[in-house]
Protein backbone atom coordinates (compact mmCIF):
# COMPACT_ATOMS: atom_id res chain seq x y z
CA UNK A 1 0.00 0.00 0.00
CA UNK A 2 2.74 2.18 1.17
CA UNK A 3 4.27 1.34 -2.80
CA UNK A 4 1.10 2.73 -4.43
CA UNK A 5 0.82 5.22 -2.38
CA UNK A 6 4.82 6.75 -3.10
CA UNK A 7 4.18 5.51 -6.99
CA UNK A 8 0.78 7.78 -7.34
CA UNK A 9 2.28 10.59 -5.59
CA UNK A 10 5.43 10.43 -7.73
CA UNK A 11 3.49 10.38 -10.82
CA UNK A 12 1.74 12.73 -9.69
CA UNK A 13 4.74 15.44 -8.83
CA UNK A 14 6.24 14.02 -12.50
CA UNK A 15 2.73 15.39 -14.37
CA UNK A 16 2.35 19.03 -12.17
CA UNK A 17 6.53 19.37 -13.19
CA UNK A 18 6.41 18.14 -16.45
CA UNK A 19 2.90 20.69 -17.19
CA UNK A 20 4.69 23.51 -15.50
CA UNK A 21 8.20 22.90 -16.92
CA UNK A 22 9.42 26.31 -18.32
CA UNK A 23 11.25 26.70 -21.63
CA UNK A 24 14.54 27.17 -20.47
CA UNK A 25 14.20 24.04 -18.18
CA UNK A 26 12.56 22.14 -20.92
CA UNK A 27 15.55 22.82 -23.34
CA UNK A 28 18.34 21.92 -20.68
CA UNK A 29 16.33 18.92 -19.65
CA UNK A 30 16.20 17.80 -23.10
CA UNK A 31 19.55 18.87 -24.06
CA UNK A 32 21.47 16.56 -21.48
CA UNK A 33 19.00 13.74 -21.88
CA UNK A 34 20.16 13.20 -25.33
CA UNK A 35 23.67 14.06 -24.74
CA UNK A 36 24.00 11.37 -22.38
CA UNK A 37 22.37 8.85 -24.32
CA UNK A 38 24.85 9.88 -27.05
CA UNK A 39 27.82 10.01 -24.70
CA UNK A 40 27.25 5.95 -23.97
CA UNK A 41 26.17 4.83 -27.27
CA UNK A 42 28.99 3.66 -28.87
CA UNK A 43 26.65 3.08 -32.45
CA UNK A 44 25.68 6.77 -32.52
CA UNK A 45 28.97 8.04 -31.98
CA UNK A 46 29.93 5.97 -35.07
CA UNK A 47 27.32 7.18 -37.38
CA UNK A 48 24.76 4.94 -36.94
CA UNK A 49 22.13 6.89 -38.25
CA UNK A 50 18.88 4.36 -37.97
CA UNK A 51 19.47 4.52 -33.99
CA UNK A 52 20.40 8.50 -33.81
CA UNK A 53 16.89 9.24 -35.76
CA UNK A 54 15.32 6.82 -33.28
CA UNK A 55 16.71 8.65 -30.51
CA UNK A 56 15.33 12.10 -32.06
CA UNK A 57 12.04 10.52 -32.67
CA UNK A 58 11.77 9.39 -29.09
CA UNK A 59 13.09 12.16 -27.29
CA UNK A 60 13.34 15.36 -28.74
CA UNK A 61 10.50 15.66 -31.63
CA UNK A 62 7.49 15.85 -29.44
CA UNK A 63 9.13 18.93 -28.45
CA UNK A 64 8.87 20.48 -31.51
CA UNK A 65 6.16 22.02 -33.33
CA UNK A 66 6.48 20.62 -37.07
CA UNK A 67 3.54 22.77 -38.34
CA UNK A 68 4.66 26.11 -37.07
CA UNK A 69 8.24 24.99 -38.47
CA UNK A 70 6.73 24.25 -42.02
CA UNK A 71 4.81 27.28 -41.83
CA UNK A 72 7.53 29.43 -40.65
CA UNK A 73 9.52 28.27 -43.47
CA UNK A 74 7.42 28.61 -46.42
CA UNK A 75 6.54 31.93 -45.83
CA UNK A 76 3.40 33.60 -47.00
CA UNK A 77 2.38 30.73 -49.90
CA UNK A 78 1.49 28.56 -46.82
CA UNK A 79 -2.15 29.87 -46.24
CA UNK A 80 -2.48 29.20 -50.21
CA UNK A 81 -1.91 25.43 -48.92
CA UNK A 82 -4.39 23.11 -48.59
CA UNK A 83 -4.70 21.22 -45.79
CA UNK A 84 -4.22 18.00 -47.03
CA UNK A 85 -0.70 19.86 -48.87
CA UNK A 86 -0.06 21.19 -45.71
CA UNK A 87 0.38 17.70 -43.97
CA UNK A 88 2.26 16.46 -46.43
CA UNK A 89 4.62 19.18 -47.02
CA UNK A 90 4.52 18.98 -42.69
CA UNK A 91 5.36 15.08 -43.43
CA UNK A 92 8.41 15.37 -45.62
CA UNK A 93 10.29 18.54 -44.10
CA UNK A 94 10.01 17.07 -40.83
CA UNK A 95 12.03 13.86 -42.52
CA UNK A 96 14.49 16.39 -44.06
CA UNK A 97 15.14 17.99 -40.83
CA UNK A 98 15.32 15.11 -38.51
CA UNK A 99 18.06 13.67 -40.69
CA UNK A 100 19.87 16.98 -40.87
CA UNK A 101 19.65 17.16 -36.74
CA UNK A 102 20.57 13.29 -36.44
CA UNK A 103 23.88 13.63 -38.22
CA UNK A 104 24.69 16.78 -36.75
CA UNK A 105 24.18 14.64 -33.01
CA UNK A 106 26.77 11.73 -34.52
CA UNK A 107 29.17 14.27 -35.14
CA UNK A 108 28.79 15.11 -31.35
CA UNK A 109 32.29 14.37 -29.55
CA UNK A 110 33.32 16.33 -26.17
CA UNK A 111 31.42 19.14 -26.64
CA UNK A 112 30.04 21.33 -23.51
CA UNK A 113 26.44 23.28 -23.51
CA UNK A 114 26.39 26.10 -21.85
CA UNK A 115 22.57 27.90 -21.06
CA UNK A 116 22.72 31.94 -21.20
CA UNK A 117 20.69 33.30 -18.50
CA UNK A 118 16.71 32.78 -19.37
CA UNK A 119 13.85 35.59 -18.76
CA UNK A 120 10.73 36.04 -19.38
CA UNK A 121 7.06 37.42 -18.15
CA UNK A 122 4.32 34.88 -16.42
CA UNK A 123 2.28 36.06 -19.44
CA UNK A 124 4.91 35.36 -22.23
CA UNK A 125 3.79 32.29 -24.88
CA UNK A 126 6.83 32.78 -27.69
CA UNK A 127 10.04 33.12 -26.08
CA UNK A 128 13.42 32.35 -26.84
CA UNK A 129 16.00 30.57 -24.76
CA UNK A 130 19.89 30.88 -25.92
CA UNK A 131 22.69 28.53 -25.16
CA UNK A 132 26.43 27.97 -26.47
CA UNK A 133 27.95 24.80 -27.55
CA UNK A 134 31.47 24.98 -26.70
CA UNK A 135 34.22 22.88 -27.98
CA UNK A 136 37.93 22.68 -27.15
CA UNK A 137 40.28 24.40 -29.63
CA UNK A 138 37.20 25.49 -31.67
CA UNK A 139 35.25 28.98 -31.02
CA UNK A 140 31.80 29.07 -29.09
CA UNK A 141 28.73 27.85 -31.40
CA UNK A 142 25.84 29.84 -30.45
CA UNK A 143 22.51 27.54 -30.47
CA UNK A 144 19.40 29.52 -29.92
CA UNK A 145 15.81 27.67 -29.64
CA UNK A 146 12.25 29.56 -30.00
CA UNK A 147 9.57 28.23 -28.57
CA UNK A 148 6.26 29.15 -28.53
CA UNK A 149 3.04 28.02 -25.62
CA UNK A 150 0.76 25.82 -27.48
CA UNK A 151 -2.02 24.16 -25.37
CA UNK A 152 -0.47 25.08 -21.89
CA UNK A 153 3.12 23.21 -22.99
CA UNK A 154 6.12 24.45 -24.90
CA UNK A 155 6.77 23.16 -28.48
CA UNK A 156 10.19 24.33 -30.02
CA UNK A 157 9.45 26.23 -33.85
CA UNK A 158 12.74 27.08 -34.62
CA UNK A 159 16.48 26.37 -34.05
CA UNK A 160 19.00 29.18 -34.91
CA UNK A 161 22.37 28.40 -35.35
CA UNK A 162 25.69 31.22 -34.88
CA UNK A 163 22.66 32.88 -35.86
CA UNK A 164 21.33 31.08 -39.05
CA UNK A 165 17.74 29.80 -38.73
CA UNK A 166 17.23 26.23 -39.72
CA UNK A 167 13.95 26.52 -41.18
CA UNK A 168 13.44 30.47 -42.53
CA UNK A 169 16.84 29.14 -44.60
CA UNK A 170 14.49 27.17 -46.84
CA UNK A 171 12.59 30.52 -47.60
CA UNK A 172 13.98 31.25 -50.54
CA UNK A 173 14.60 27.61 -51.41
CA UNK A 174 10.71 26.80 -50.63
CA UNK A 175 9.26 29.55 -53.06
CA UNK A 176 11.78 28.74 -55.64
CA UNK A 177 9.71 25.12 -55.91
CA UNK A 178 6.87 27.15 -55.29
CA UNK A 179 7.44 28.75 -58.33
CA UNK A 180 7.86 26.20 -60.33
CA UNK A 181 5.99 23.42 -59.72
CA UNK A 182 3.43 25.32 -57.36
CA UNK A 183 2.91 23.71 -53.49
CA UNK A 184 2.95 19.99 -54.82
CA UNK A 185 5.87 20.48 -57.18
CA UNK A 186 7.56 21.46 -53.36
CA UNK A 187 6.03 18.18 -51.94
CA UNK A 188 7.28 16.32 -54.34
CA UNK A 189 11.24 17.82 -54.60
CA UNK A 190 11.77 17.67 -51.08
CA UNK A 191 10.62 13.72 -50.79
CA UNK A 192 13.10 13.77 -53.81
CA UNK A 193 15.46 14.85 -51.78
CA UNK A 194 14.69 12.52 -48.57
CA UNK A 195 14.32 9.35 -50.87
CA UNK A 196 17.74 10.34 -52.25
CA UNK A 197 19.56 10.95 -48.66
CA UNK A 198 17.41 7.59 -47.93
CA UNK A 199 19.25 5.40 -50.23
CA UNK A 200 22.40 7.23 -50.00
CA UNK A 201 22.37 6.31 -45.91
CA UNK A 202 22.03 2.92 -47.16
CA UNK A 203 25.01 2.33 -49.44
CA UNK A 204 26.63 3.68 -46.56
CA UNK A 205 26.15 1.02 -44.63
CA UNK A 206 27.41 -1.53 -46.95
CA UNK B 1 47.68 59.47 -38.14
CA UNK B 2 47.14 60.12 -42.06
CA UNK B 3 49.83 58.36 -43.41
CA UNK B 4 48.72 54.67 -42.31
CA UNK B 5 45.55 55.97 -43.27
CA UNK B 6 46.88 57.33 -46.85
CA UNK B 7 48.46 53.85 -47.42
CA UNK B 8 45.44 52.59 -46.23
CA UNK B 9 43.06 54.02 -49.51
CA UNK B 10 46.16 53.74 -52.03
CA UNK B 11 46.19 49.87 -50.89
CA UNK B 12 42.48 49.33 -51.37
CA UNK B 13 42.07 51.24 -54.99
CA UNK B 14 45.52 49.48 -55.92
CA UNK B 15 43.76 45.73 -55.22
CA UNK B 16 39.72 46.84 -55.51
CA UNK B 17 40.94 47.60 -59.39
CA UNK B 18 40.60 44.27 -60.93
CA UNK B 19 36.91 43.72 -58.46
CA UNK B 20 35.72 47.00 -59.58
CA UNK B 21 35.90 45.70 -63.04
CA UNK B 22 34.40 42.25 -62.07
CA UNK B 23 31.32 44.54 -60.78
CA UNK B 24 30.75 46.33 -63.66
CA UNK B 25 30.61 42.98 -65.83
CA UNK B 26 28.06 41.81 -63.25
CA UNK B 27 25.40 44.62 -63.86
CA UNK B 28 24.99 42.94 -67.16
CA UNK B 29 23.66 39.93 -65.68
CA UNK B 30 20.39 38.53 -65.48
CA UNK B 31 17.89 40.53 -62.92
CA UNK B 32 16.41 37.54 -60.75
CA UNK B 33 13.74 37.49 -58.26
CA UNK B 34 15.46 37.48 -55.12
CA UNK B 35 16.21 40.96 -54.04
CA UNK B 36 19.14 40.11 -51.94
CA UNK B 37 20.96 38.86 -54.99
CA UNK B 38 20.92 40.59 -58.52
CA UNK B 39 24.22 39.06 -59.59
CA UNK B 40 22.10 35.48 -59.10
CA UNK B 41 23.56 34.80 -62.73
CA UNK B 42 27.39 35.95 -62.21
CA UNK B 43 27.34 34.64 -58.70
CA UNK B 44 26.24 31.22 -59.36
CA UNK B 45 29.21 30.86 -62.27
CA UNK B 46 31.20 31.83 -60.11
CA UNK B 47 30.24 29.09 -57.32
CA UNK B 48 30.84 27.10 -59.40
CA UNK B 49 34.39 27.93 -60.05
CA UNK B 50 34.54 27.68 -56.69
CA UNK B 51 33.05 24.43 -55.98
CA UNK B 52 35.70 22.98 -58.67
CA UNK B 53 38.68 24.43 -56.78
CA UNK B 54 37.91 23.46 -53.41
CA UNK B 55 36.79 19.86 -54.74
CA UNK B 56 39.83 19.37 -56.33
CA UNK B 57 42.96 21.09 -54.42
CA UNK B 58 41.52 23.13 -51.10
CA UNK B 59 39.48 20.56 -49.83
CA UNK B 60 41.79 17.55 -50.18
CA UNK B 61 44.53 19.43 -48.43
CA UNK B 62 42.20 20.69 -45.52
CA UNK B 63 41.12 16.82 -45.09
CA UNK B 64 45.08 16.20 -44.99
CA UNK B 65 45.58 18.75 -42.70
CA UNK B 66 42.59 18.16 -40.80
CA UNK B 67 43.65 14.03 -40.46
CA UNK B 68 47.25 14.87 -40.04
CA UNK B 69 47.63 17.55 -37.82
CA UNK B 70 46.80 16.71 -33.97
CA UNK B 71 44.42 18.83 -32.37
CA UNK B 72 46.51 20.79 -29.89
CA UNK B 73 48.60 22.03 -33.23
CA UNK B 74 45.54 22.74 -34.82
CA UNK B 75 44.19 24.63 -32.28
CA UNK B 76 47.24 26.74 -31.70
CA UNK B 77 47.38 27.54 -35.65
CA UNK B 78 43.78 28.48 -35.39
CA UNK B 79 44.65 31.00 -31.63
CA UNK B 80 47.24 32.45 -33.83
CA UNK B 81 45.66 33.60 -36.66
CA UNK B 82 42.56 34.35 -34.59
CA UNK B 83 45.12 36.71 -32.23
CA UNK B 84 46.05 38.36 -35.21
CA UNK B 85 42.26 39.02 -36.17
CA UNK B 86 42.03 40.63 -32.80
CA UNK B 87 43.92 43.94 -34.61
CA UNK B 88 41.38 43.88 -36.96
CA UNK B 89 38.52 43.09 -34.19
CA UNK B 90 40.08 46.04 -31.97
CA UNK B 91 39.89 48.55 -34.46
CA UNK B 92 36.49 47.74 -35.52
CA UNK B 93 34.78 47.75 -32.32
CA UNK B 94 36.42 51.28 -31.99
CA UNK B 95 34.99 52.61 -35.24
CA UNK B 96 31.36 50.70 -34.10
CA UNK B 97 31.35 53.44 -30.76
CA UNK B 98 32.24 50.48 -28.35
CA UNK B 99 35.15 51.55 -26.77
CA UNK B 100 34.58 48.51 -23.71
CA UNK B 101 35.02 46.15 -26.67
CA UNK B 102 37.77 47.76 -27.90
CA UNK B 103 39.87 47.74 -25.18
CA UNK B 104 38.89 44.00 -24.22
CA UNK B 105 40.13 43.14 -27.75
CA UNK B 106 43.13 44.87 -26.69
CA UNK B 107 43.65 43.15 -23.51
CA UNK B 108 42.81 39.70 -25.59
CA UNK B 109 45.41 40.61 -28.27
CA UNK B 110 48.38 41.81 -25.34
CA UNK B 111 47.91 38.86 -23.41
CA UNK B 112 47.41 36.46 -26.00
CA UNK B 113 49.97 37.67 -27.50
CA UNK B 114 52.68 37.17 -24.29
CA UNK B 115 51.00 35.06 -22.23
CA UNK B 116 49.76 32.97 -24.86
CA UNK B 117 53.21 32.65 -26.56
CA UNK B 118 52.76 34.58 -30.14
CA UNK B 119 49.31 33.98 -29.59
CA UNK B 120 49.06 29.87 -29.55
CA UNK B 121 46.85 29.74 -27.06
CA UNK B 122 43.54 31.65 -26.34
CA UNK B 123 44.54 32.76 -22.54
CA UNK B 124 42.32 35.95 -22.68
CA UNK B 125 38.93 33.31 -23.31
CA UNK B 126 40.08 31.93 -20.42
CA UNK B 127 40.16 34.44 -18.43
CA UNK B 128 36.68 35.52 -19.27
CA UNK B 129 38.13 38.49 -22.02
CA UNK B 130 35.14 37.38 -24.82
CA UNK B 131 36.26 37.27 -28.62
CA UNK B 132 34.33 40.43 -30.91
CA UNK B 133 33.95 38.84 -34.17
CA UNK B 134 34.16 42.99 -35.50
CA UNK B 135 35.19 43.24 -39.49
CA UNK B 136 34.56 46.54 -41.58
CA UNK B 137 31.90 45.09 -43.55
CA UNK B 138 29.79 45.13 -40.15
CA UNK B 139 31.15 48.45 -39.08
CA UNK B 140 29.96 49.98 -42.63
CA UNK B 141 26.26 48.49 -41.54
CA UNK B 142 26.05 49.47 -38.20
CA UNK B 143 27.19 52.93 -40.10
CA UNK B 144 24.10 52.74 -42.06
CA UNK B 145 24.61 50.60 -45.00
CA UNK B 146 22.23 47.94 -44.22
CA UNK B 147 21.00 45.99 -47.16
CA UNK B 148 23.85 45.11 -50.03
CA UNK B 149 23.77 42.80 -53.12
CA UNK B 150 25.17 38.86 -52.66
CA UNK B 151 28.13 38.37 -54.22
CA UNK B 152 30.28 35.28 -54.25
CA UNK B 153 33.79 34.85 -55.07
CA UNK B 154 35.70 32.21 -55.93
CA UNK B 155 37.98 31.22 -53.01
CA UNK B 156 37.10 34.07 -50.78
CA UNK B 157 33.71 32.79 -50.52
CA UNK B 158 30.20 34.52 -49.89
CA UNK B 159 30.08 38.07 -49.12
CA UNK B 160 28.19 41.03 -50.38
CA UNK B 161 29.36 44.37 -52.46
CA UNK B 162 29.72 46.00 -48.43
CA UNK B 163 31.32 43.66 -47.32
CA UNK B 164 33.64 42.85 -50.06
CA UNK B 165 34.84 46.93 -49.53
CA UNK B 166 34.89 45.48 -46.20
CA UNK B 167 37.02 42.98 -46.51
CA UNK B 168 39.19 45.17 -48.60
CA UNK B 169 39.64 47.50 -45.92
CA UNK B 170 40.04 44.49 -43.48
CA UNK B 171 43.34 42.98 -45.62
CA UNK B 172 44.72 46.68 -45.58
CA UNK B 173 45.04 46.36 -41.71
CA UNK B 174 45.56 42.83 -41.04
CA UNK B 175 48.75 41.88 -40.27
CA UNK B 176 48.78 38.29 -41.90
CA UNK B 177 48.30 40.32 -45.57
CA UNK B 178 51.03 43.23 -44.26
CA UNK B 179 54.00 40.96 -43.83
CA UNK B 180 54.22 41.52 -47.77
CA UNK B 181 56.10 44.49 -47.21
CA UNK B 182 58.89 42.28 -45.73
CA UNK B 183 58.17 38.91 -48.35
CA UNK B 184 55.90 38.17 -50.14
CA UNK B 185 56.84 34.46 -49.90
CA UNK B 186 56.21 34.58 -45.67
CA UNK B 187 52.90 36.10 -46.72
CA UNK B 188 51.48 33.90 -49.23
CA UNK B 189 52.50 30.93 -46.88
CA UNK B 190 50.63 32.29 -44.36
CA UNK B 191 47.72 33.31 -45.88
CA UNK B 192 47.65 29.59 -47.52
CA UNK B 193 48.18 27.99 -43.81
CA UNK B 194 45.21 30.42 -42.76
CA UNK B 195 42.89 29.32 -45.67
CA UNK B 196 43.48 25.68 -45.34
CA UNK B 197 42.90 26.20 -41.51
CA UNK B 198 39.68 27.71 -41.91
CA UNK B 199 38.28 25.09 -44.62
CA UNK B 200 39.43 22.34 -42.28
CA UNK B 201 37.49 24.11 -39.49
CA UNK B 202 34.47 23.84 -41.88
CA UNK B 203 34.65 20.56 -43.20
CA UNK B 204 31.80 19.16 -40.43
CA UNK B 205 29.48 22.12 -42.24
CA UNK B 206 30.21 20.42 -45.64
CA UNK B 207 27.69 17.05 -44.64
CA UNK B 208 25.20 19.37 -43.50
CA UNK B 209 24.95 21.80 -46.23
CA UNK B 210 25.11 18.83 -48.98
CA UNK B 211 22.40 17.22 -46.94
CA UNK B 212 19.88 19.75 -45.70
CA UNK B 213 19.69 21.82 -49.07
CA UNK B 214 17.87 21.64 -51.91
CA UNK B 215 19.38 24.40 -53.88
CA UNK B 216 22.97 24.44 -52.41
CA UNK B 217 23.82 27.64 -53.56
CA UNK B 218 20.68 29.04 -52.25
CA UNK B 219 21.15 27.44 -48.78
CA UNK B 220 24.68 28.77 -48.27
CA UNK B 221 23.98 32.30 -49.78
CA UNK B 222 20.93 32.77 -47.09
CA UNK B 223 22.99 31.50 -44.48
CA UNK B 224 25.57 33.59 -44.63
CA UNK B 225 22.64 36.44 -44.97
CA UNK B 226 21.07 35.46 -42.11
CA UNK B 227 24.91 34.85 -39.94
CA UNK B 228 25.97 38.84 -41.01
CA UNK B 229 23.19 39.94 -39.89
CA UNK B 230 23.45 38.08 -36.54
CA UNK B 231 27.03 39.55 -36.33
CA UNK B 232 25.97 43.13 -37.35
CA UNK B 233 23.43 43.06 -34.73
CA UNK B 234 26.13 41.33 -32.03
CA UNK B 235 24.47 38.20 -32.09
CA UNK B 236 21.08 39.70 -31.03
CA UNK B 237 19.01 40.49 -34.20
CA UNK B 238 15.53 42.00 -33.78
CA UNK B 239 12.65 39.73 -35.25
CA UNK B 240 11.64 39.85 -38.84
CA UNK B 241 8.22 39.44 -39.94
CA UNK B 242 7.12 35.98 -40.68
Amino acid sequence: MKKLLALFLAMFVTATVFAEEVPDVLVQRVTEEVLDIVRKDKDIQNGHTQKVMELVDKKVLPNFNFTRMTALALGKEWRKASPQQQQQLTAEFRTLLVRTYSNALTSYKNQKIVYKPFKMAPADTDVLVRTEVQQPGSKPVQLDYSLEKVDGSWKVYDVVVAGISLVTNYRDQFNQEVRNGGIDGLIAAIAAKNKSLESGAKADKK
Amino acid sequence: MTRPFRSLFSGISRRALPLVGACLLMTAAQANDNPHDPYEGFNRAMYAVHEGLDKVIVKPVAQVYDAAVPLPAKAGVGNFFDNILDVRNALNSLLQGKPGDAASDVSRLLVNSTIGIFGLFDVASELGLERHEEDFGQTMAVWGYRDSAYLFWPLIGPRTVRDTGGWLVDINTDPTWGTTRKSVAVRNSLLAVRLVDVRASLLPADKVVEEAALDKYAYVRDAYLQRRRNQIYDGRPPRLDD
